[in-house]
């Protein structure tokens, strides 16, 4: 792969660039052998410590693979609540009338710039105040709150980009033949805005299932973090503990977001589609705050590669 | 109906909340360009290197990583950063680097996404005039692409300042701990939740309007 940024090497640069290989290498080498040997020194290397987790199936089936399905189900009950509601505010933002569309925009601004954090101790006391929800399964109904008010604000945005990034032409179209404003909304631009957002909304799962980790921490939330606190303290094995959790979010959350670039690529190419896409990367381009202008952040970071087109409003 | 805030202590929660965003703000702004630019490099191993650091960093949750900070970090390898007799210095720096490591990730993304906004001639150019590759990307391409990166940039400073709460879970004394410890104490919900929603607006609406309108100023017009 040959940049832009420099030429194709020659030899003086082939020597410089081995050269700086080999030095980064060491340097690298050097801070993972400081790693390796703070572990051994403080007994985070032995056998004993790992073996639950490597050799032994009753850590996955009684702490870790039940604390992953609530991971799991809070993310996807989140998902499926926020996405109609998001769909009714992204749409009410693209209204012809204000007093509908201004209403709408506040409240998604709103929620936006809100923590989900603050958001899901607001919902934890609010039920424990005013329901009769038993305890046990407060920490969930807490949880999937706070992502569903902060989530359906960002899904807004991206049903909204969604609705955008067709072409222009399939409303015409649709007015041409004689179809009412609602009508021309829920059969041609809506099922096409579906497919182009696809990736944009699995990629947004990746973003839901992070923030649940919150939960966990600080709602004592029975989820695939604090799983790792309750086995760590029985097992007596703090870092592996970290490792193996760190592991599993991390190819959960690839193959997720693995599926999203599938899909994109799918779209494009797709002979069906009209080839208008919102990929993960646009959720990064879209830009800063005001009513006229779709912006999406990371919150607790969207995934998506380099930034290509943008759905920009 | 609002005496029961003299008990506590707002603005300095916030002010934490503020101090953590702008040291992990700087930190990560300082590593995550170092990464875009190994990841932009000649040479293969930093190239590999800055790939392997954003995709593992950005997909495990920043919930783990403040809570590795203190219970790995500091408990078991004894990295006290300098705080060892004090608690809350201590949480205070591990949630700052634990913040920085964590956001660089998003910052190396929209630095690299701006050296793509750099049209190709440019480099082209400096390569014509003999320029090596630090000199391309330090004179040529980084200044132009930060103009056009400030945009993305300041959504990932948004984020972060929402971010920052998650220290809460190590026990950081910044807005989101603070709240948690009101809302069990006091009867005002709605009150309570609605002036930290408030505050969190106040500080990250305005940082959204004079970036964004700042970053439409200083994009090179192509």
């Amino acid at each position: 792969m040959t940049s832009v940024l420099y030429d194709a090497p020659g030899p003086r640069a082939k020597r410089r660039n081995v050269l700086l290989s080999l030095l980064f290498l060491v340097l690298l080498l050097l801070g993972l052998w400081w790693a390796w040997t703070m572990m051994s020194d403080k007994g985070q290397l032995d056998w004993a410590k790992w073996e639950p987790w490597l050799a032994d199936s009753e850590s996955w089936t009684t702490y870790l693979l039940p604390g992953l399905a609530n991971t799991l189900k809070a993310a996807g009950l989140a998902m499926v609540i926020a996405l109609p509601l998001g769909a009714l505010f992204g749409i009410a933002r693209l209204s012809d009338h204000r007093w509908v569309r201004v209403p709408a925009a506040a409240v998604v601004e709103f929620f936006r710039a809100i923590p989900v954090l603050i958001l899901m101790v607001f919902a934890n006391q609010f039920y424990s105040a005013s329901t009769d929800i038993s305890v046990d399964s407060r920490p969930m109904y807490a949880v999937v709150t706070g992502l569903v008010l902060y989530n359906a604000s960002v899904l807004a945005e991206i049903v909204r980009a969604g609705i955008l990034s067709l072409p222009k032409g399939q409303t015409e179209a649709a007015k041409a033949i004689g179809l009412r404003k609602g009508q021309t909304m829920t059969s041609v631009l809506l099922p096409q805005s579906v497919t182009a957002m696809l990736p944009a909304l699995v990629s947004q799962l990746v973003v839901i299932v992070k923030d649940t980790a919150l939960g966990g921490a600080m709602l004592s939330f029975a989820e695939l973090l604090s799983a790792r606190k309750t086995a760590a303290s029985y097992y007596a094995s703090v870092i592996p503990s970290f490792i193996v959790v760190a592991v599993v979010y991390i190819v959960l959350n690839l193959i997720l977001t693995s599926l999203a670039s599938w899909l994109e690529r799918r779209m494009r190419r797709s002979k069906k589609s009209t080839g208008a896409v919102v990929g993960p990367e646009a959720l990064e381009n879209l830009e800063t705050i005001g009513p006229k202008t779709i912006r999406m952040d990371h919150g607790e970071n969207a995934g998506g590669g380099a930034g290509g087109g943008g759905g920009g409003g | 109906m609002f005496d029961f805030l003299e008990d506590y202590d707002l603005l300095e929660a916030f002010w934490m909340t503020v101090k953590l965003t702008v040291f992990a703000g700087i930190g990560s702004l300082v590593w995550g360009t170092l990464l875009a630019a190994m990841r932009v490099s000649p040479v293969p191993v930093m190239r590999w290197f800055g790939t392997a650091y954003v995709n593992i960093v950005r997909n495990i949750p920043l919930t783990v990583i403040i809570v590795f900070s203190s219970l790995g970090l500091a408990d078991v390898f004894g990295i006290t950063l300098g705080a060892a007799d004090d608690v809350d210095v201590m949480s205070f720096r591990l949630a700052v680097l634990g913040l920085g490591a964590y956001t660089a990730a998003f910052v190396c993304e929209a630095v690299r996404s701006g050296i793509n906004t750099v049209p190709v001639g440019q480099a082209e150019a400096a390569r014509a005039l003999g320029l090596s590759f630090s000199q391309v990307l330090g004179l040529i391409v980084l200044p132009q692409a930060f103009r056009s990166v400030i945009g993305p940039l300041t959504n990932v400073l948004i984020a972060l300042t929402k971010n920052t709460t998650v220290a809460a879970a190590i026990g950081v004394a910044e807005a989101a701990l603070l709240m948690k410890e009101m809302i069990e104490n006091e009867a005002q919900l709605f009150l309570i939740a609605g002036i930290f929603a408030f505050g969190f607006v106040v500080l990250t609406l305005p940082t959204g309007l004079i970036l964004g309108w700042l970053g439409k100023r200083m994009a090179v017009k192509r």
